[in-house]
């Protein structure tokens, strides 16, 4: 599955490691939920860790889209609050 | 909901949007080009004024950190004057400037992420729009065949979304890019108003004034014994030099006036 992180590029993950991101991926929503910055800081940070882990970074010229969207390194909760708010 | 998926959904939606615009596949291939163009311009000014904003900051810090020195000297000379008010005073806005260069060395740390983050986003663009410009043509064609629109179709989706990642990156760094210049300026303003006295300037440095105040008084005390202690010497000299026989008749009145002089001279000096 293709993971892009925001500010940075597209990670081919091989299907197997998908399910430590989603769980890391779950954290990032339950800090989210309960407005827990630092909770959140850590979790979004892991989850960037986790996807450079595993994932092969795309060549420039590689046109695939992304299915799942990590937000930009350092991104607050605030600031992904207010992105999320951009659904509606 | 997860938070990949969700904003996937809006990187999507955005990424679509900007392709609405665009009728044909042939268009949508150049007008990619162009926005790709234009968002690496933008990335590039915004870079310039990251480091415009990252080179403010390490100027205030280093004006605060002087002024940080500054006091705690003045600190130090108060307390030796045995003004301890003074050094309090010294000390407490010392502690004020400490917060503020605390703060502003957070703010160094962010400024260096959004650096790097606008640093990679200009080299992938720079990459993507070099191998889009010859993909394009080729694309272009041949386009009239189905095979080639759905390329062209995948094509110009992947750039979009990258376009729409860059463009995300560039709203984030322009959003920091205020919010440190609304900072420093606050900052200018405290360092113009002498709420945090001007280290270079000192023109509005009241804690300087009471010190000098203080030490010129001290000053004025030792240049007055010092007077003092050679007017009484210089009486007591002619005195010293009149022949032994002839002062107790002529000068017996004035005489006596000297030594009264000389009595108040005396402590002062040595306390000077």
């Amino acid at each position: 599955m293709i993971v892009r992180i925001l500010g940075e590029g597209r990670y081919d993950v091989p299907d197997a490691d998908l399910p430590a991101i989603e769980q890391l991926d779950a954290q990032l929503v339950d800090a989210l939920d309960r407005g827990d910055d630092i909770e959140f800081a850590t979790s979004l940070s892991d989850l960037i860790a986790q996807v450079r882990h595993t994932g092969t970074l795309l060549a420039p010229d590689d046109v695939r889209t992304s299915s799942r969207v990590v937000p930009h390194e350092g991104a607050t909760l605030e600031e992904v609050s207010s992105l999320l708010a951009e659904e509606a | 909901m997860s938070v990949m998926k969700r904003l996937s959904g809006i990187v999507q939606a955005k990424a679509n949007k900007a392709l609405d615009k665009a009728e044909n596949p042939a268009d949508m291939l150049d007008l990619s080009y162009e926005k790709q163009m234009e968002n690496l311009t933008k990335v590039r000014r915004a870079l310039a004024d990251v480091a415009t904003a990252r080179k403010r900051l390490e100027l205030q810090a280093t004006q605060l950190q002087a002024q940080a020195q500054k006091l705690q000297d003045q600190a130090k000379q108060a307390l030796g004057q045995g003004q301890e008010d003074l050094a309090r005073q010294a000390l407490a806005r010392r502690a004020t400037i400490a917060e503020q260069l605390e703060s502003l060395g957070t703010q160094h740390q962010q400024v260096e992420t959004q650096q790097q983050q606008l640093e990679t986003t200009a080299s992938r663009l720079q990459a993507q729009v070099g191998a889009f410009r010859t993909k394009k043509e080729t694309l272009k064609a041949s386009y009239t065949a189905s095979k080639a629109q759905a390329s062209i179709g995948e094509a110009v989706s992947g750039i979009s979304e990258s376009m729409t990642d860059a463009g995300m990156t560039l709203d984030r760094a322009q959003d920091k890019i205020a919010q440190m210049q609304a900072r420093a300026g606050a900052i200018d303003e405290l360092l113009d108003t002498g709420a945090l006295p001007d280290a270079l300037g000192g023109g509005g440095d009241d804690i300087q004034k009471q010190l000098d105040a203080t030490s010129k008084a001290g000053q004025v005390d030792a240049e007055l014994a010092a007077l003092k202690a050679e007017i009484g010497t210089g009486a007591s000299e002619p005195s010293a030099s009149l022949p032994p026989g002839a002062a107790p008749g002529t000068n017996g009145g004035a005489a006596a006036a000297p030594p009264s002089g000389n009595g108040t001279a005396t402590p002062e000096g040595s306390n000077g």
